[in-house]
């Protein structure tokens, strides 16, 4: 009531013929939408904690439920839309930063939906995946730039630690804690199976997902939590966290709410304490200090691992990614603007950071006008939703994909944006027993194997359209997209010409 | 074992030291970076000054330092002893959580910061001289005790102490008068009970380094402990 009521933003339209009181729905929702009044026998609805994650009309064995968008809207304004003003009334209300969670959700260019992928007609006949091998095999790490002798005139094989990858798509960094138990060891599962990644995210390894250390990148972040020595050797690769694409320039923060039993015990520090992350590494104020950083790891697990350096798209990201190649990094990953989060200030979130579609171009061309892009992989993230935009990213010059919301929904994520409620009913965002068993990591990993053996199958045949049998021959190979309705700003950073050129 | 450091890059004397079984003694160090980082045992004795990152993810063992160290000596260490007979450079103890660094002297900026603590587990860090500006900031567990001998007029702790702290404790050999904390903490002239906590690691440091326990045991600390473990839990709505 009064100043700072707003009507619920989602209605829960419940038909009553179909429903048949089965109270499936008060039992899924943790929020406590759904509440049975068993005096009167029929169900009474709070809709003002309804976050539209689909729980209860999944699993309404009656199709009985729906949820919609509210009507009850405030006069229509350009200028002043909806959302702004509600924010208002929010921080009027609290005096707090809002905080969202989740890839920024506003209407802003997604370039991978401008950017169109070649295909072979007559002259260069396309390649058919079923019939002839396609090669999706990818190596991230530093690679030699000319052929080396021994003194007995043999050509020297040892090469730096590298990644093999069975596909150039991994699972990007989320720390447990943000995410359950149960996601990460589907998570873990789903990579040891395909051959292929996934990242601890700044949370530690929990001391059961030791035996996948071979599918597994450790993160060291601005905290250190959870970093130790063992920890470091786990890992096939050790990624340095400088920045993430949701909330470039600013630090993570898990509530100490989170932090109970076994995340405590993984990131080390005492249940019910908050975990702070601060926004720069407090060692690290130039590229020779990262440099430091990057060897003190290589010392630590005496030069036998990829170090990979992470930061977000941003203004200059094409001259901070060429004193990251000079550091001594790997493997840069960049991750842009759209990048998914458990909670970053919504402003931060949604105006901070550039696209990964023109960081990734960018960085690409200046390492390649550098002559330093063999020094270094590129990993591009941020909002990577599809194989076609797995295809036009290595087209653009990347080498290997990481995703992460494109994971979470595939384990049951309805993209409610409301992790940092602790509260996910799709046991995922969550730590509650009650509900992260509802993730069951055999569903869990079985569903990721799935959709990354489907975007396989989906690369070979967009390559195999284009004539192309080897990621190797994509990667970079811009002649392959062209632009559609961009500008020549848009198209000379992209390096790709308009459709029809 | 005795390594001659004169003539070897940093790289060459960290394998030597790995593929050691021996405790070993450093000669005619010179800057060399990441020695002994990610060591699990052995004692490693520096003479000469050793480089940036002295002992990283120190997993176990001692290291003795003869002389001055440099940058982020103990970055995220883990376990074991560090002993300085001078002063450490910037950041040192950054994000440790386990073990103890003992400083005869000095300390630069950013003197452990994000120190963390779990359960047993609390690492402790002793400055005898003053510390730089930046002391335990975002300090998440763990003791840091400044000790403040010789340091003439040199104010004993550096600007912004303790800013973010939201675990551990500090203790200053000093009623921290004019020293500005910030609003977080609080700020107390320490107990029994809370000197019951430091003794022993003020008298381990009077033997390393050749001092009278009692007489530094006698002047006043005060202890700066956070006020709330969840520093910005207020700062924050939900959208």
């Amino acid at each position: 009531m009064g100043i700072d009521y707003m009507y619920p933003e989602f209605e829960v339209v419940r038909n009553r013929e179909r429903c048949i009181n089965c109270r499936i729905c008060e039992k899924e929702c943790a929020n406590g939408v759904h509440i049975f009044n068993e005096e009167k026998n029929c169900f009474a609805v709070d809709e003002s904690k309804c976050v539209n994650c689909q729980r209860c009309v999944c699993f309404c064995p009656t199709h009985a439920l729906k949820i919609v968008k509210s009507d009850c809207r405030l006069r229509e304004n350009a200028n002043w839309h909806e959302s702004t003003v509600k924010e208002i009334f929010k921080q009027a209300r609290s005096g707090g930063v809002l905080l969202s969670s989740m890839g920024n959700p506003n209407k802003l260019p997604v370039y991978w939906d401008k950017i169109l992928i070649n295909a072979s007609q007559v002259t260069n006949p396309p390649i058919d995946p079923l019939r002839e091998p396609m090669e999706t095999r990818v190596f991230l790490g530093m690679k030699s730039h000319k052929i080396k002798r021994k003194e007995n005139g043999e050509i020297d094989c040892t090469v730096p630690p590298l990644l093999e990858l069975s596909m150039p798509v991994m699972f990007a960094a989320m720390s447990y804690g943000s995410i359950s138990y149960n996601a990460h060891e589907s998570l873990a599962r789903a990579a040891e199976k395909l051959g292929i990644y996934y990242n601890t995210g700044e949370g530690g390894l929990h001391e059961d997902f030791y035996c996948y250390g071979e599918n597994t990148i450790v993160q060291v972040a601005s905290g250190r939590f959870g970093v130790h020595n063992d920890y470091l050797k786990a890992g096939a690769a050790v990624e340095i966290k400088m920045g993430q694409g949701a909330k470039p320039g600013i630090g993570g923060h898990l509530p100490g709410t989170k932090i109970v039993g076994d995340v405590s015990k993984t990131r080390m520090i005492p249940e019910g304490s908050d975990a702070i992350s601060p926004a720069p590494h407090h060692d690290i104020y130039s590229i020779e200090d990262l440099r430091q950083l990057v060897y003190s790891i290589k010392e630590a697990t005496n030069y036998q691992k990829p170090v990979m350096v992470k930061v977000a798209a941003v203004h200059n990201i094409a001259a901070i990614a060429s004193g990251i190649a000079r550091s001594g990094a790997d493997i840069i990953v960049i991750d842009g603007f759209r990048g998914g989060t458990g909670a970053a200030p919504t402003r931060i979130r949604d105006n901070v950071g550039i696209p990964i579609e023109l960081a990734l171009a960018a960085v690409d061309q200046r390492l390649r006008d550098e002559g330093i892009r063999n020094r270094v992989s590129l990993v591009a993230s941020g909002s990577i939703r599809s194989a076609a935009d797995v295809v036009k990213a290595i087209a653009l010059g990347a080498d290997a994909c990481y995703v992460a919301t494109a994971a979470l929904i595939a384990m049951g994520c309805h993209l409610c944006r409301n992790c940092q409620s602790g509260t996910c009913n799709w046991g995922i965002a969550t730590q509650k027993p009650e509900l992260t068993k509802r993730l069951d990591p055999d569903t869990g990993s079985e569903r990721l194997i799935n959709l990354m053996t489907a975007w396989k199958n989906e690369i070979k045949e967009i390559m195999g359209g284009m004539g192309i049998n080897s990621i190797e021959a994509l990667r970079g190979n811009r002649l392959m997209l062209r632009g559609i309705g961009l500008n020549e700003n848009e198209l000379r950073i992209l390096g790709i010409a308009h459709a029809g050129e | 074992m005795i390594i001659n450091a004169e003539n070897l890059d940093y790289k060459a004397l960290n394998d030597l030291i790995r593929s050691s079984s021996e405790d070993i003694q450093i000669t005619n160090c010179c800057g060399h970076r990441f020695i002994a980082a990610g060591m699990e045992n052995k004692s490693v004795t520096i003479n000469g000054i050793p480089g940036n990152a002295l002992g990283a993810y120190l997993n176990g063992g001692s290291i003795t330092v003869n002389s001055n160290a440099q940058d982020a000596v103990g970055d995220t260490m883990n376990n074991g002893s560090i002993v300085i007979h001078g002063n450490a450079g910037d950041a040192v103890g950054y994000a440790m959580r386990g073990g103890e660094i003992f400083i005869k002297g000095n300390a630069g900026y950013r003197a452990g910061i994000h120190m963390k603590q779990y359960k047993d587990k609390v690492p402790v860090m002793v400055i005898g001289g003053y510390a730089g500006s930046f002391l335990g900031e975002y300090q998440a567990g763990g003791l840091i005790i400044v000790l403040g001998i010789n340091i003439g007029s040199k104010k004993i702790l550096g600007n912004f102490p303790c800013t973010g702290m939201h675990g551990g404790a500090v203790f200053v050999r000093s009623s921290c008068d004019g020293i500005k904390l910030p609003g977080q903490v609080t700020v107390s002239p320490a107990s029994d009970e809370d000197m019951s906590l430091i003794e022993k690691h003020i008298v381990k440091y009077c033997g390393l380094f050749g001092c009278d326990a009692d007489e530094i045991l006698k002047e006043k600390f005060t202890v700066i402990r956070p006020d709330s473990k969840n520093p910005y839990k207020q700062m924050y709505v939900a959208n």
